[in-house]
């Protein structure tokens, strides 16, 4: 009965598998070259290339997030609040060690980060409890959550800016390494989206929120424990999104309860361009990246049009989403089709 | 009677008034101010544009989908609107402007109704995209910024009030706005639409069970398709009432109010899933948000305490509603086993 | 003499190259009970889409009430008084009765306004068609499932139906529901409405039919008169195959029990329960749908754990709260809705199987060990004979017998001494059901405990060494199955 589904070489059963990763980078090529042609030299040079690496990370973080909740079947909208608040206390402590002098101890790089992803774990896990054990629908949970981090992010400062950072720590994550070529932001998105790679695709861990965002009772039948992998997935997400705000700390030299609230909406945006499904238990972390590369080129290279308003980028970026939509209609409505109508029993 | 009561507690609606009813009292006891008519005009007041939201993403969230999209869908029409108008040197009245932004919010509604509706994508990550593709086209194309000015008639309409209530003791005043009837007659007109027509019937046998709504014959996609053309033209009246009630037009300053309507909506007990809710605990849920948004500087809480308010409320209040059902779950089976041992 | 209300002649209809259909006939006869029968994928249901105007045919010509129907709508089949009963009921369970009775002729005569009055009266009406006692305005999710199909049944009578046709209405249904349904088909047969009944279970097909219809593979098999029918003609007409009856006798039974339960209690579902199970044997629960079997299931895999009692296992008392204990002490679960609760449909078969010993299969932080992982799934797709081109394929495109299969392999890759099957061939055609049977009887012999919870007395039966029958929660009797047959067991039901 599969006889005649069976892909023919291993490029094509390639392709199949990974139709939605292919069309990206589809896209993506399509595009570097029509920058190519038009915009060669404004656009083509390293330190375009290495400005976009040392921005997309903070929402390129937070992204990676909400994909792992998403797998799950549900869905991450604290991250921003979470990075503000892990920002904003990261930021607190920076200001308390720094030395009389306004230079940084060796000892408080490293200490702030475990300080920003211990926040971000904790807030995860206050997240994943709400999913999991009071069982409120993820979106309004982490809704909730999301106004609530924002909110005590407001009153520790009283809704201004933290400012006036040692300047170490930007200098140290502006930085680039490697013969001053690769921006440190870069080097702390590819290392977390290394690991939530292996994760994914190499641990029993991986194997199971798939599962659990494709039938969570089937995966409660099958003796997971849902509720530890949740509230284990959302303390995930929560330290990526303190990572993602540990570099807008950086990028801004200061932090505050509202930057970048449009990450929100944005990262889901991305998620599912990445060809993660709303409803759970598929997607690649493949796709995810190849969304966040699209988004940051489509945006950097907008801007390489003085007469062309950046804002378009929102339509862009609107316009692509739901035409890969549409296009993933058609091609699984076919797909759907043959396979609803072949009976669901052979002979015996 | 009794079984009036019991149909009642299960309801979610006299729940959400009580705690209001609670929180109105606490805030009287302890500023001696809420009761007052002028704060409860202003409360009025506030009310009509969350309001007006909540009541489109009421019906949506009944048939069992989401917009994201109406902050957007409101900030381009009114946008649109008043810089056309402004720009045409017009002096007319409030007519003009209000059905240029419905017809407008229609047409967008209708961009959403389609891909949700005739393609059956996603809601969610539907109105995310048109969500994003209205902002760029307010901002791009449009190049939208801040209009201090508006145009007379839309001025007029944000100023004239009913009346106007003054605090006998402070001497402050509040008016009334006009705009209130509209909110009142969209509330009556949701009402009606969803409790006496086959169309809102459908709204909630969609939401229950998609399948069979079709098989019962109602016309699924049709029904979510003007569904989302009458949710875009409600949203587009409240985008242009806040024009007018804030006498400028701020393009941005609407956009990420989508959430706390959610959330009010869902608190007022309508289910995220689909299928249930009401007007009435649509429109207790969303002013209880609206009531602690603007009232908790009356007891002494500054304001910045707000949104710590805000998201423990949803918290807490989603939390409840979702315990409620676990446990509403297991009674129902723990009945059905003691009636039948009855009988045995 | 005999009239016929719909005649088929002929029938074909292909989907995508496969032939679902090729040319079957179908005749039921006014006033008539009848009912149509044949495996998963038979066609059956494709015939029933047709003549319910959901598709149309490639080929031949169907006649109602002796008028050729060519290209018919759902509308028009229900207008021509041709109503479907679904699996599923089609009700709305948000909604209350009334509204439920009431929406589908209101929307047939295109109303848009709704008058709440004239819907109560609709509803009452057609509640006093069948008598059927029910508060108008509760919830239909408050309803009990058989409530629920009295609800799409008043529904179906409303318009003026003269055939109606049930897709194995029986499934979820209590015996004594099943008896309460038969009554009203009854009833409904004596006011000139014709029922077509699918089903797959013979007794029923024995009990409530005049004449039946067989289909196999998409063909007519064989029509006639159900008194001519016996038990293996039945079954060798729906699979093509003769199967041997296969009692079960135990062979090695263990001194020790693998499993024992004292005095288990869930209040308000089942009280007091103890019974013990050894290796080597298979031991059957039984009783009515809301008699706590499936609690008792779910409880001791931890699903829904107990609120007193102990539970032993191989001697040692284990607390289960969670489905990941029972696991660990050794005890599997079969669930009852395969489809929902078994299976990652979407999913690979390699996920499927080996998703339960997945942390066996992993070294050091929990990462997988790839070769392991291979090796236990060449083996498990070759024990259980899963025919499969690629494990890799998702598990729906696998038949149903199939993904029993891998459901049942799932729990054996973890070795179990204790297995639980709650109602293990329920929706499970009469081929797969012999081939399930058998593995089970195997593992027994094998040396594992069985505990199977189904309310189909001949598996009990065939199966099973001893039995426990449940009433309203508790354990009213233990039986050896030698001394014991279907009227004594249920006369301990009921």
């Amino acid at each position: 009965m599969s006889g005649m589904a069976r892909p023919k070489g291993t490029l094509s059963t390639l392709y199949a598998g990974n139709r939605h990763v292919f069309r990206l980078v589809a896209v993506i090529l399509a595009w570097m070259v029509f920058m190519a042609l038009t915009r060669f030299e404004k656009f083509y040079t390293l330190i375009n290339f290495q400005t976009m690496a040392s921005q997309f990370p903070e929402f390129g973080l937070m992204a990676l997030g909400v994909m792992l909740c998403m797998v799950t079947g549900g869905i991450d909208l604290s991250t921003v609040g979470i990075a503000n608040l892990a920002a904003i206390l990261t930021a607190f402590f920076l200001k308390a060690v720094a030395l009389p002098d306004g230079g940084l101890p060796a000892y408080a790089i490293p200490a702030a980060f475990a300080l920003a992803m211990a926040v971000g774990a904790v807030l995860g896990v206050f997240n994943g409890l709400l999913v999991s054990k009071v069982r409120i629908p993820p979106i309004l949970a982490t809704l909730g959550a999301s106004e609530l981090f924002t909110g005590v992010a407001i009153v520790l400062t009283n809704g201004n800016a933290v400012s006036k950072l040692p300047i170490g720590y930007a200098t140290a994550i502006n930085s680039k390494v490697l013969g001053n070529l690769i921006p440190v932001q870069l080097i702390v998105f590819t290392a977390v989206a290394l690991v939530i790679w292996f994760l994914l695709n190499r641990t029993t861990y991986g194997v199971k929120i798939y599962l659990l965002g494709t039938n969570a009772t089937a995966a409660r039948f099958s003796g997971l424990s849902n509720d530890r992998l949740l509230v284990k997935t959302y303390m995930l997400s929560g330290i990526c999104a303190a990572l993602g705000g540990m570099i807008m700390l950086a990028n801004y030299n200061s932090a505050r309860a509202n930057y970048g609230s449009v990450y929100v909406l944005q990262c889901i945006l991305i998620v599912v361009l990445g060809g993660v499904s709303p409803a759970g238990g598929k997607g690649r972390i493949s796709g995810v990246v190849l969304a966040i590369f699209l988004l940051r080129l489509l945006e950097t290279g907008i801007n390489r049009f003085p007469q062309i308003s950046s804002y378009y980028i929102s339509l862009i970026w609107g316009g692509v989403l739901l035409l890969v939509m549409v296009l993933d209609y058609f091609s699984d409505y076919s797909a759907g089709r043959r396979l609803k109508r072949r009976p669901a029993t052979p002979a015996p | 009677m009794r079984q009036w009561l019991r149909r009642l507690t299960r309801r979610n609606e006299p729940y959400i008034f009580l705690v209001l009813l609670a929180l109105c009292l606490l805030i009287e006891v302890r500023s001696g101010q809420f009761f007052t008519a002028n704060n409860l005009v202003d409360i009025a007041s506030a009310m009509v544009v969350p309001g007006l939201f909540a009541l489109g993403i009421y019906m949506v969230i009944v048939s069992g989908g989401i917009d994201v999209s109406f902050p957007a869908l409101a900030s381009l029409t009114s946008y649109a609107t008043t810089k056309y108008l402004l720009d045409a040197g017009y002096t007319g009245g409030i007519w003009l402007p209000m059905a240029m932004s419905l017809v407008m919010g229609a047409a967008l509604g209708a961009v959403n109704g389609v891909f949700i509706g005739f393609f059956g994508l996603p809601a969610m990550i539907v109105t995310l995209g048109t969500s994003s593709v209205f902002k760029g086209l307010m901002q791009g194309a449009l190049n939208s910024v801040q209009l201090a000015v508006i145009p007379e008639g839309m001025r007029q309409f944000g100023t004239d009030a009913l009346f106007v209530a003054t605090n006998p003791v402070s001497g402050l005043s509040s008016r009334m706005p006009v705009s209130f009837l509209i909110f009142a007659a969209v509330v009556l007109l949701v009402f009606f639409l969803m409790r006496y027509t086959y169309f809102g019937r459908g709204i909630y046998a969609m939401g229950g069970n998609e399948v069979s709504a079709h098989r019962a014959g109602f016309h699924t996609r049709r029904t979510k398709f003007f569904l989302y053309v009458i949710v875009g033209m409600i949203a587009s009246a409240a985008g242009l009432i806040r024009t007018c009630m804030m006498q400028q037009n701020h393009p941005t300053n609407m956009l990420g109010m989508e959430m706390n309507i959610i959330a009010g909506v869902v608190l007022g007990g309508t289910a995220i899933t689909g299928g249930a809710g009401s007007v009435t605990g649509c429109m207790l849920g969303t002013l209880l948000i609206v009531i602690v948004e603007n009232s908790m500087i009356l007891i002494g809480i500054p304001t910045v305490w707000k949104s710590v308010f805000v998201g423990a409320l949803i918290v807490i209040g989603t939390g409840v509603s979702a315990m409620q059902v676990v446990r509403a779950n297991r009674l129902a089976a723990n009945r059905n086993l003691t009636q039948e041992a009855a009988k045995a | 003499m005999f009239q016929s209300l719909l005649k088929a002649t002929g029938v074909h209809k292909s989907f995508a190259g496969v032939h679902a259909l090729k040319g079957v006939d179908l005749d039921i006869r006014k006033g008539e009970i009848h009912c149509l029968a044949g495996e998963n994928g038979c066609g059956k249901s494709t015939l029933i889409k047709i003549i319910s105007g959901v598709y149309q045919p490639d080929a031949g010509t169907i006649e109602f009430d002796g008028k050729a129907l060519a290209r018919i709508t759902p509308i028009d089949a229900i207008m021509l008084g041709i109503q479907v009963i679904y699996q599923d009921f089609s009700v709305f369970s948000n909604l209350t009765v009334m509204e439920n009775l009431a929406l589908n002729s209101e929307l047939a005569q295109k109303r848009r306004l709704v008058n709440w009055k004239r819907m109560r009266e609709i509803a009452r009406e057609a509640v006093a068609k069948i008598n059927f006692e029910v508060d108008l305005d509760a919830p239909v999710s408050s309803l009990s499932v058989a409530q629920k199909q009295m609800v799409a049944i008043c529904r179906a009578l409303m318009f003026n139906a003269r055939l109606i046709i049930m897709d194995e209405p029986t499934t979820a249904l209590t015996r004594k529901e099943v008896q309460a349904l038969f009554d009203i088909i009854l009833k409904l047969k004596a006011q000139g409405i014709s029922i077509l009944f699918v089903s797959h279970k013979l007794n029923e097909v024995f009990e409530i039919s005049e004449r039946f219809t067989i289909f196999r593979n998409g063909e007519l098999v064989k029509t006639g008169e159900t008194r001519e029918l016996d038990s293996n003609k039945f079954t060798y007409y729906m699979t093509g195959r003769e199967f041997a009856p296969q009692q079960f006798v135990p062979e090695q039974v263990s001194k020790e029990p693998l499993l024992e339960v004292r005095n288990l209690t869930a209040k308000g579902f089942f009280e007091d329960v103890s019974f013990a199970l050894h290796a080597g044997e298979i031991v059957g629960v039984t009783g009515l749908l809301d008699s706590g079997r499936s609690e008792l299931a779910l409880a001791l895999f931890g699903v829904r754990p107990a609120d007193s009692g102990e539970i032993r296992l191989k001697g040692r008392k284990t607390d289960i709260r969670r489905p990941r204990d029972a696991v660990r002490g050794k005890l599997g679960l079969v669930p009852e809705d395969r489809l929902s609760e078994g299976l990652f449909l979407p999913r690979s078969i390699e996920d499927n199987l080996v998703i339960a010993e997945v942390d066996r299969l992993a070294g050091p932080l929990s990462v997988i060990d790839r070769t392991k992982r291979r090796d236990e799934i060449r083996r498990l797709v070759d024990e259980f004979k899963i025919a499969t081109p690629d494990p890799k394929n998702a598990c729906q495109t696998l038949s149903g017998g199939n993904q029993q299969r891998v459901v049942l392999g799932k729990w054996l890759a973890c070795n179990l001494d204790v297995l639980v099957l709650s109602g293990p061939t329920v929706g499970v055609d009469i081929g797969s059901k012999h081939d399930i049977h058998e593995i089970l009887q195997n593992l027994a012999r094998g040396g594992m405990g069985i505990l199977i919870i189904s309310d189909d007395l001949p598996e009990i039966l065939e199966n099973c060494s001893r039995v426990l029958v449940l009433k309203s929660g508790r354990i009213r009797k233990e039986m050896d199955t030698r001394d014991a047959d279907e009227r004594l067991i249920l006369s301990h039901m009921m």
